[in-house]
């Protein structure tokens, strides 16, 4: 097994549970690994949230982290991917001066070519955002970044898998 | 609560009453069997105390001296009986000295349900009297915590709780009780819990991988079986003594997996790891199928991982799939229950006797017992030793005791010469190593198991980690025989300054109090032993004795503990002196 560390996203379905966060955050952590990004949300399925994690780590670490997320009691199933096994995406928002929406005619197509959007407009700054792969928007980040960004913030990684998750099917065997 | 959990819907249902939360608590630990329990009071949790006094003539409530000598003791309870120990504690300090014992529990897999007051829930995070985050801080050495804002979540919780600690691989759980949630009533009304969705206790067995197992047992010419807690935790000894016999597999134990067979059982080789006997570490690196057995290859165990075993298929027979491949790559992983798992194999089994391989076994043995045994057991000097002192409990108890050891050079020696014949014997506090452990275990497990025998082993430093507990001995008049073996040193620790420190003993001597006098002043009979003339008769009267006793043996000061594999070295490097 490769010792190299690589990029893996870390999908993990769960109760929905106060203190679970704090539980899979210090399976990290007690290892010394950084997340480098983190999203929860409900899932396809009701009642059952998931959490969507990027870290780079070996895969025999990756390997043995999810045996400890999986053993924690509220987590229902873990699973890990690397960048071809998925389809993700991240958000971000940039905030900028209005003025420049004027007198640099490139920001409109550079807004236009990387199908980012403006949210709002108003005298003194507008809003823009994009979805899309982490590339696009560092792309877009330092196309913007010539003329002076207000504000910036990227969310976490959101992604699905090629391959089906069974996670239904396992939720359905247990009796009520 | 948000978790499914399956509820048992049998000889449980009942109509509801109305009563407050804190007698909740009280009547769930009914339904759940529990007869004791150990903890302190104070502000947070006095209700459920008021309700534990109201109830006493029905579960008996043990005043501790300090919350964590209440862990330890709940963790002596549950690692005689293999029932749940229960601890209870105020919110805050109280809390916060569970800690020790509950991460104990958690690396050991001993199951505890641990209750905590908490501050009324309008005070949650305003830095209240008393008011600390036990739920955040208990959360990576719990199996699973949870904090009750509403009476009505009482019922549910607590039946979950018991069987997250008690199923599967065990291990501690909290449950934290806002204030307010005490003194609220509610409809109250008990099932037990069968299933929580999110959780698989015991995986399921595959037969596929059962059959490669025993076709690599079957087809091994020289295989070593290392077994640890999980055949005591699975109740699976008599399947284990079954499987062994029948493939006449030498066999060696871990700490914690010590006393599941004999020490007698002529197929058990002896312990494994840092100060383990001489064969089986050494034979670890020639053996060619290593079957593991319940056991989590802690460092301890394996000394350095590069050189561990590397020319053996490894076979591992786990509960837990966290602990598949975590230390040590397996060709075979069979999961699942101990106990199910080696009925199953023993069929697949061929007979065998491997008897050139055991003679391996006892020819190391020969070696170790002319370089260590001798002179630790039959010692021609004139100080003590340790050794010497519990061949001396082994005779006088014809090692039907169970014996509870604390941490250091004292804890090495019990392990290596203790003599089992009934499992559940070796109490001790394994992965953590927490000094102060043996006191108070021994007094849960002297409450748990009345019948038996119970001699405590401590250190003169570890002994008084948790020395205060002689007062919850005293008052709870506990039949527990109390050993200090007393080197005047940290051993352990100056041992390996001696070592690898160029002798620099640093705060490792000890000043020691009379410890006797402190005995006395809690009523206990005590005696102290510094010469070999008197240690059979001073033996005799605490074994005798009807009631607790504490028994002070002077031993050499500067000895050491060998075999012993340095930090870092291979099992086969072990040296012997
Ligand atoms: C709570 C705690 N603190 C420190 C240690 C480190 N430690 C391990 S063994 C040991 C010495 C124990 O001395 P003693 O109880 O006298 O036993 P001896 O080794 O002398 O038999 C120490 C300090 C520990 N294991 N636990
Ligand atoms: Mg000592």
């Amino acid at each position: 097994m490769s010792t190299e560390n690589k990029q893996f996203t870390v999908s993990i379905y769960t109760e929905n549970n106060i203190g679970l966060l704090n539980r899979i955050s210090a399976i990290f952590q007690r290892r010394h690994m950084n997340i480098e990004s983190l999203n929860t949300s409900p899932s396809e399925i009701e009642g059952v949230s998931r959490f969507t994690l990027v870290v780079n780590i070996t895969e025999s670490q990756m390997k043995k982290v999810i045996g400890q997320i999986e053993k924690q009691v509220e987590v229902i199933k873990a699973y890990y991917h690397t960048e071809g096994e998925i389809i993700y995406q991240e958000s971000c928002i940039f905030k900028m001066k209005s003025d420049l929406l004027f007198d640099e005619r490139q920001i409109q197509n550079i807004i236009k070519e990387s199908n980012a959007r403006i949210v709002t407009v108003n005298k003194q700054f507008f809003v823009i955002e994009k979805s899309g792969r982490k590339e696009e928007i560092d792309l877009l980040y330092r196309e913007l970044n010539v003329f002076g960004i207000m504000q910036f913030t990227r969310s976490g990684r959101v992604a699905v898998t090629k391959d089906e998750m069974k996670i239904s099917t396992m939720l359905e065997a247990f009796q009520h | 609560m948000e978790t499914k959990t399956i509820k048992n819907e049998s000889k449980n249902t009942k109509t509801t009453e109305r009563i407050p939360g804190s007698e909740a608590v009280v009547r769930c630990l009914l339904e759940e069997g529990v007869e004791v329990l150990y903890g302190y009071p104070g502000g947070a949790i006095m209700p459920v105390y008021d309700e534990l006094y109201k109830y006493q003539d029905k579960i008996h409530h043990v005043l501790s001296r300090h919350e964590q000598g209440a862990a330890h003791a709940a963790q002596g309870y549950a690692r005689i009986s293999g029932k749940v120990g229960v601890a209870i504690a105020t919110s805050g300090p109280g809390a916060t000295n569970l800690i020790t014992g509950i991460a104990d529990a958690q690396i050991d897999s001993t199951p505890l349900v641990c209750i905590t007051g908490q501050v009324g829930s309008h005070l949650l995070g305003s830095d209240a009297f008393q008011e600390t985050d036990i739920v955040g801080i208990s959360t990576p050495v719990t199996k699973w915590n949870h904090q009750i804002t509403k009476a009505s979540e009482i019922p549910e919780v607590f039946a979950k709780a018991f069987y997250i600690a008690k199923s599967g691989r065990p291990g501690p759980v909290l449950i934290d009780i806002t204030k307010d949630a005490q003194f609220e009533e509610f409809d109250f009304k008990y099932q037990k819990c069968k299933g929580v969705r999110s959780y698989t206790p015991v995986p399921k067995t595959d037969e596929t991988s059962l059959k490669a197992a025993a076709e690599l047992i079957n087809n091994a010419k020289k295989p070593l079986i290392v077994w640890g807690q999980g055949v005591i935790l699975g109740k699976a000894e008599a399947e284990f003594k079954a499987v062994i016999e029948k493939a006449g597999i030498p066999s060696a134990w871990t700490i914690l997996g010590a006393s599941a067979i004999p020490t007698s059982h002529p197929l058990n080789v002896g312990m494994v790891g840092m100060h383990g006997n001489y064969g089986p570490n050494v034979l670890t690196n020639e053996c060619d199928v290593l079957i593991a057995i319940g056991m989590r290859f802690d460092d301890r165990v394996t000394g350095n991982l590069a050189t561990y075993a590397k020319q053996a298929k490894i076979v591992h027979f786990e509960i837990d799939p966290a602990e598949i491949d975590k230390n040590v790559k397996t060709d075979v992983a069979v999961l699942g229950d101990a106990k199910a798992s080696l009925k199953d194999l023993l069929p697949l089994l061929n007979a065998n006797s491997h008897t050139d391989w055991h003679q391996k076994f006892k020819d190391l043995y020969k070696i170790e017992y002319d370089k260590v045994i001798k002179n630790d057991l039959h010692p021609t000097k004139e100080g003590l030793t340790m050794g010497e002192v519990l061949k001396e409990i082994n005779s006088q108890t014809k090692g039907e005791a169970a014996i509870v050891s604390d941490v250091g050079q004292h804890q090495m020696i019990a392990c290596r010469y203790a003599e089992f014949n009934k499992t559940k014997s070796n109490i001790t506090s394994g992965g953590l190593g927490t000094m102060g452990f043996a006191l108070p275990a021994a007094i849960g497990a002297k409450m748990a198991a009345p019948d038996r025998e119970v001699v405590m082993i401590a250190g003169d430093g570890g002994y008084q980690m948790n020395i205060q507990e002689l007062g919850t001995i005293f008052q709870q008049k506990v039949p527990v025989k109390i050993v200090v073996l007393n080197n005047e040193f940290l051993g352990m620790v100056r041992q390996w300054q001696q070592l690898f420190f160029d002798k620099r003993y640093a705060s490792t001597e000890m000043v020691n109090p009379d410890f006797v006098a402190i005995a006395k002043g809690y009523h206990i009979d005590a005696k102290k032993v510094s010469e070999r003339k008197d240690l059979k008769e001073a033996v005799k009267e605490m074994i005798d004795c009807e009631g607790p006793y504490f028994l002070e043996v002077r031993v050499e000061k500067e000895d050491n503990v060998f075999p012993m594999i340095p930090t870092g070295a291979s099992v086969s490097d072990i040296r012997l002196e």
